[in-house]
């Protein structure tokens, strides 16, 4: 029981993880391929934004008095702002990441006029069929 | 969204307060939550709100494509150029200190309002991008099919 | 320039590290901020020759050993942001600005002819964002700053793959497969750094290094490592792992193929170099058995990538396979585990980039006359175009490996560090499978010679603005091969270096210590 609810955050950051992962490998559709990558990100942010809590830790914010002088209580406990910072950054990148990848699947519809990722390989494989016969066979991988 | 009367002017309020809280979260930032990264995505959402209520072509008269991307290479351009100023000063890149050498705590909070400029401008003009980008495509709905 | 009392104002050379990275970044923006379709390219190259020049400056500093550290805002290191330069990373340094500044007088003719006009300004500022980031990855002392400039580099590189959907539709979805497993391997970067901080509380590498040695291992830690030697093997294009790199080199421009095959694969295999030997020590890397399975993927690599390339009717294809059996052999000079194998990684990282922008380029070149890379439509062209296959063939040597050319060298010291291992074995495998390299070497040769030339084609020599570029990385093929002066005393200094651990290196000083 200990074991369990003594890691409570990382039971749900790998339960998070898991899924994402899964939603990325297994479905279909090119849109929910990056939901999924994106709950596989913030599983992360929950990573690190878990570990970044000090047990009855407050804002790490010094306080200060009125002529502006900082006050340091030694006595108060204040959270890790580190892990917070670095995430804000992660979640600035997961945010380009999850627009260029729409991006990139506006563009694919355009081009393939669908957005299943099985009708777009079926495609790719008939034109990479039709090349291999006007140029010679080739091997390995899917064109 | 010719028809919705209610939308357009709670659109229409709603906008300059959208804009002021954008600017109050952007100054504020040094002495509570705040900064570059919310206020310019308040700042965005402005603009974002107004082009989804009154159309893209509306909001891009106000904000044209062309202006977003210079804004947000501008942002960018700011936050290294104080980089910059700081090198010419004779410090390491970013060293805010060397604003105001002597108090270094204050060339440290002048530095920061400078770089956050350059975020903010960056953060809106990437929002509003971002946008425009995916508005801009052709519609599958036209307006009278709602 | 104002200098206080007590301060000594840095200097130009000071700031050379920061510069490094400081140059392209500024000109990304600047290219849109201008707008300006005849602007743009030059501020590219100029940019883009003002780094090398800083790596230049760099390299020559700390060839002979030692580093320079260079405190980002001036927070002094664990605490603040530390660009970190020895001779390991200022090869690479060296070898991304350079491959960079002779593939952009090449692009130039080249993106004219397979991106639409109107890309351009955003393509140049799109290449800037993604040198900035590899630069970023290798010039960085910080474990998390590694990641955001990877970030970087990956989504600008994911934009340079889908601009070749103007010639083929399938450079969207080779983007977009590109986009998703190179977010899991950064995001599995991210998931180690995160076990690494929980188990030391620092980012700064060094630091890390030092409190790892200190607490002894645990099973954070040992997670840490799996993580990221996994994340980075995807960036990097490890055997099992590679599945996104052919699509990507063969339908990108040829331009950003020949700038990231040379490049961004090397920059990962340096990360995981890096975090393997300087960040987790070489006993622990040891402990954790990861070479022996480095070492597997690693021939399996050299043998199926290979033998895949062999069968390809596509030249840039084929290309792409060899690269990944090319990384293969950088991955086992790492599993060797020996001062030897660390020199032959290194070496052949840069060897191989050069060689591999030499073909890429000429691939290029191949496009724009044919309109394709297929076998039978390049046909008899290099008879119409004797310096583009001149090229190609010295560019095919030196990928096997004949003496007298660069690829020459690293696999002499890969097989050295074989027989230095004992594992006579080994470099029976090494040669094996450069005979493989020589089929499809030759296939191609015998494509460009021995047929008649396709009556489609345009039968005219590439334009020198592409032949230059071509020939520069062409004749550092061979000069490489003679003169190793630069290329094994550097590497070696880095392997010493590496194989040492943190420990036994000296900073050389700057003019300002505060």
């Amino acid at each position: 029981m200990e074991f369990i609810l003594g890691h409570l955050n990382y039971w749900f950051v790998i339960v998070l993880m898991m899924t994402g992962l899964y939603i990325v490998i297994s479905r279909g559709n090119l849109v929910k391929k990056i939901v999924g990558l994106n709950v596989f990100q913030v599983s992360v942010f929950m990573l690190y934004i878990s570990i970044g809590k000090v047990t009855g830790g407050t804002a790490p914010i010094f306080p200060t008095d009125l002529q502006g002088k900082i006050q340091i209580d030694p006595t108060i406990v204040y959270s890790n702002p580190l892990p917070h910072v670095l995430i804000l950054t992660a979640i600035v990148v997961g945010i380009a990441t999850t627009s260029l990848g729409l991006a990139l699947i506006v563009r694919i519809r355009e081009e393939y006029n669908t957005i299943e990722e099985q009708d777009i390989l079926d495609q790719d494989a008939a034109t990479a069929h039709a090349e291999n016969l006007a140029h010679g066979d080739a091997m390995g991988g899917r064109a | 969204m010719r028809h919705h009367l209610i939308l357009r002017v709670i659109t229409k309020l709603l906008v300059g307060a959208i804009i002021l809280f954008a600017f109050y979260v952007q100054f504020h930032g040094d002495f509570s939550p705040g900064g570059g990264f919310q206020a310019g995505v308040i700042m965005a959402v402005a603009f974002i709100l107004y082009g989804l209520v009154f159309g893209v072509a509306q909001v891009q008269r106000v904000f044209p494509p062309w202006l977003v991307h210079k804004l947000l290479a501008l942002g960018v351009l700011i936050y290294a150029g104080t980089g910059v100023w700081n090198m010419l000063l004779g410090y390491e890149f970013l060293h805010y200190g060397s604003f105001a050498p002597h108090h270094m705590s204050h060339g440290q909070h002048s530095g920061i309002l400078y770089v956050e400029v350059g975020v903010g401008i960056t953060v809106t003009g990437v929002m509003v991008a971002i946008f425009y980008a995916f508005a801009g495509r052709r519609p599958q709905l036209g307006d009278d099919d709602w | 320039m104002s200098s206080e009392a007590q301060h000594v104002a840095l200097s130009l050379q000071d700031h050379l590290p920061v510069l490094q990275v400081l140059i392209p970044f500024l000109a990304g923006p600047l290219i849109v901020l201008l707008g300006s379709r005849t602007l743009a390219w030059p501020v590219a190259f100029i940019a883009s020759f003002a780094a090398f020049v800083c790596s230049g400056l760099l390299l020559s500093q700390v060839m002979n050993g030692g580093f320079i550290s260079y405190h980002i805002g001036g927070w002094a290191p664990p605490l603040g942001i530390e660009y970190r330069v020895d001779a390991a990373n200022a090869l690479v340094l060296l070898l991304i600005s350079g491959i960079s500044t002779v593939v952009l007088p090449f692009a130039k003719p080249s993106v004219a002819d397979e991106i639409p006009q109107r890309h351009h300004t955003l393509f140049y500022a799109t290449f800037m964002l993604c040198l900035t980031g590899l630069l970023g990855v290798v010039i960085t002392g910080d474990a998390f700053n590694v990641f955001v400039f990877l970030e970087i580099s990956s989504l600008s590189t994911y934009v340079l793959v889908a601009k070749g959907a103007s010639k083929d539709r399938r450079a969207l979805s080779a983007a977009y497969d590109y986009l998703i497993m190179g977010t899991i391997g950064a995001t599995f970067f991210v998931i180690g750094l995160g076990l690494l901080y929980m188990a030391t509380g620092t980012l700064n590498m060094a630091d890390m290094a030092d409190r790892i040695a200190a607490l002894g291992t645990n099973r954070t830690v040992q997670a840490g490592f799996a993580f990221i030697i996994i994340g980075m093997g995807l960036k990097a294009a490890m055997f099992p792992l590679h599945h996104w790199l052919p699509n990507a080199y063969n339908y990108a421009p040829s331009a950003v193929t020949a700038f990231l095959a040379a490049t961004a694969t090397k920059a990962a295999i340096y990360v995981m170099l890096r975090f393997m030997f300087s960040v987790f020590q070489p006993d622990f890397v040891l402990d954790m058995g990861a070479t022996w399975i480095i070492g597997l993927l690693a021939v399996i690599a050299m043998f199926v990538a290979s033998f895949i390339a062999v069968f390809q009717n596509n030249f840039k294809r084929m290309l792409a396979y060899s690269s990944i059996a090319q990384i293969g052999y950088m991955l086992l000079g790492i599993s060797m585990f020996n001062l030897n194998g660390l020199t032959a990684t290194m070496v052949h990282l840069f060897n191989h980039g050069i060689t591999k922008a030499a073909l890429f380029m000429a691939v290029g070149a191949l496009v724009l006359r044919t309109g394709t890379t297929f076998y039978d439509r390049i046909a008899g062209m290099g008879r119409v175009m004797p310096f583009t296959g001149a090229a190609v063939v010295v560019g095919g040597l030196s990928l096997i490996g004949v003496p007298g050319t660069a690829g020459f060298i690293s696999k002499w010291v890969l097989v050295q560090a074989a027989f230095d291992n004992g594992w006579w074995w080994m470099a029976l495998a090494i040669m094996a499978s450069s005979l493989l390299a020589v089929i499809y070497v030759w296939r191609i040769v015998e494509a460009l010679y021995l047929h008649a030339p396709n009556p489609e084609a345009e039968h005219q020599e590439a334009p020198l603005m592409m032949l230059g570029p071509i020939w520069i990385m062409a004749g550092a093929c061979v000069w490489f091969g003679f003169d190793t002066e630069l290329t094994l005393g550097t590497a070696r200094t880095a392997a010493e270096a590496l194989l040492a651990g943190s420990a036994g290196m000296a900073e050389i000083p700057t003019a300002a210590m505060h």
